[in-house]
């Protein structure tokens, strides 16, 4: 795996430190706004609910399930060997959230519809870039 | 004449350069064809034209994604411009079309020549195809290995198959249909005979969609004049804008669009369908994008020509899409099999049916045609008619 080239790595900014960085812990956070206390992603400097300006981060449970997601067949990315797997995951604390991530740690044939699955994290670099797998 | 302002515009003249794969041509010479072509065709002169636009106007080629730009034509055509637009807005498709539409009916400008120039061929040819969000550099895309719209239409279409049942076989359908009707037009750049089983067995690109499922990068250029019905002429045989839907509702984000279930298609169609009296029923022929395969059954849903969920069953078999079906569909080949030329491709056909230059894939009689562009958070639609 040595020869492989490595996965892209983000570029960390204030807004988006806590969602790239919060694996350290071992926790997934997510932005909520500090008035109505709703969930939202990606990070932004506003509520996309009320509109709010003031924004912090919470923990989630990392738990979720897969809203939609493509065994990816070709390559487009440098480090993502084919089949790799695409997946939109709607998280359980709230789910009208959707982060856009892989699944990981199951044969792509075995990726469902609906599949319950819970953040884990991979080290690239500075940062852990939150993916999932199926809930064991 | 009343109702909505874009009723006061025509389609005056249309024009297309050579197109097909790797042509070896400029960009800007296949610009200048199609844009003459299109000026002679309205039976005006350069100095007649005195409104221009094109999308995408932005710097550099992108891999032959972007043509000449607005000021580029300007000052090569010395036209006097009582109104321009070089768009930028990444989601525009055939936005510049309602904006040269919009440009008309508010007597901003008479004629209005919008172009649109694609050498993806060509410059795919040169290396390795370009992984069009792989450059975005979108933190939110590249770090999950996400390079392509295809992922994403992927990702409508596992949700169309888990939640309707809609099976590899019915969506064929879209690239089988296309394809046949390439067969009768000599533009198309893949017009051999297609098989489902040729479907089937072709390799998988992002599941489920496959080889056939994803449009062919192409060489062309577009061009229309856009014109208020007030300077035709009798010896014109222009297309009437009926109504034109635009809008995008929800995000404008592909990777963080809330519900597959939706596209901006059904806002934008929502939006069409409120901007005149006739309805789905009316339609003769219609030309919808099939970018990918997946959004040609959602836009069908979308602009209710079958209820939600139902679009795989009313594409297969092809009866209901045939030049003498229900709802001829796609009658050029679609992106799928005539070429990618974003949009352009299908109101150029459209333009062909509605003034009945269509050769051996005329639908007779056709009088009223739809043409709808754009997947996920991208919509417009356009219903064309050859009745004043
Ligand atoms: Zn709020």
């Amino acid at each position: 795996m040595g020869a492989e080239p490595a996965r892209p790595v983000p570029v960390v900014d204030d807004l988006t430190r806590e969602f790239w960085t919060g694996g350290e812990r071992g926790e997934l956070r997510i932005t909520a706004c500090a008035e109505c206390g709703r969930l939202f992603h990606p990070p932004g400097p506003i509520c996309p609910s009320c509109h709010c300006r003031r924004i912090t981060y919470v923990v989630v449970s990392g738990s979720g399930t897969v809203d939609s997601f493509t065994v990816v067949r070709r390559p487009w990315i440098d480090g993502y060997e084919t089949p790799y797997v695409v997946a939109r995951v709607r998280l359980r604390d709230q789910p009208d959230v959707v982060l856009l991530s892989n699944i990981v740690g199951v044969d792509p044939e075995e990726v469902r519809m609906g599949m319950d699955v819970e953040a884990v994290f991979e080290t690239r670099a500075q940062v852990q870039v939150p993916v999932f797998r199926p809930t064991r | 004449m009343t109702g909505v302002p874009e009723r006061q515009v025509i389609i005056s003249g249309v024009g297309r350069s050579a197109v097909g794969r790797r042509l070896g041509r400029e960009s800007l010479d296949l610009t200048l064809d199609a844009c003459l072509a299109a000026i002679a065709d309205a039976g005006l002169a350069p100095s007649d034209i005195d409104g221009l636009t094109t999308w995408p106007d932005i710097k550099g080629e992108l891999g032959g994604f972007v043509g000449p730009s607005v000021a580029q034509m300007q000052q090569l055509l010395r036209l006097d411009l009582s109104w321009h637009l070089g768009a930028v807005d990444g989601g525009n498709v055939l936005g510049v079309l309602a904006e040269a539409a919009l440009a008309v009916s508010a007597r901003l400008a008479r004629h209005v020549l919008v172009y649109r120039t694609l050498t993806e061929a060509s410059a795919h040819g040169a290396r390795k195809p370009r992984a069009v969000l792989a450059n975005s550099g979108d933190p939110w895309l590249v770090t999950y290995g996400v390079g392509s719209t295809v992922q994403f239409a992927a990702m409508w279409a596992q949700h169309h198959f888990h939640t309707y049942g809609t099976t590899r076989e019915q969506l064929a359908w879209v690239a089988l249909n296309g394809r046949r009707h390439a067969a009768l037009n000599p533009d198309a750049i893949f017009a051999e005979p297609l098989t489902i089983d040729d479907y089937l067995r072709a390799r998988m690109i992002s599941e489920p969609l496959g080889l056939f499922d994803c449009d062919i990068p192409s060489d062309g250029a577009h061009a229309l004049v856009v014109s208020h019905r007030d300077f035709r002429r009798d010896t014109d045989a222009p297309v009437f804008l009926e109504a034109m839907g635009v809008a995008r509702p929800r995000t404008s984000s592909w990777a963080f669009w809330p519900d597959l279930d939706e596209m901006a298609a059904d806002g934008c169609a929502e939006q069409l369908w409120s901007r005149t009296t006739l309805g789905p029923s009316d339609v003769d022929v219609a030309g919808l994008y099939d970018g990918f395969s997946i959004f040609t059954l959602l836009w069908l849903e979308a602009l209710g020509f079958c209820g939600r969920g139902e679009s795989g069953a009313f594409v297969e078999g092809g009866e209901r899409t045939g030049l003498t079906g229900i709802l001829p569909l796609n009658t050029s080949g679609g992106q799928l099999s005539e070429g990618r030329y974003v949009g352009f491709g299908f109101v150029h056909e459209m333009c062909q049916q509605l003034r009945h230059r269509a050769g051996g894939r005329q639908v007779v009689g056709a009088e009223v045609g739809l043409v709808a562009v754009g997947g996920g958070p991208l919509a417009q639609a356009f219903l064309l008619t050859n009745r004043s």
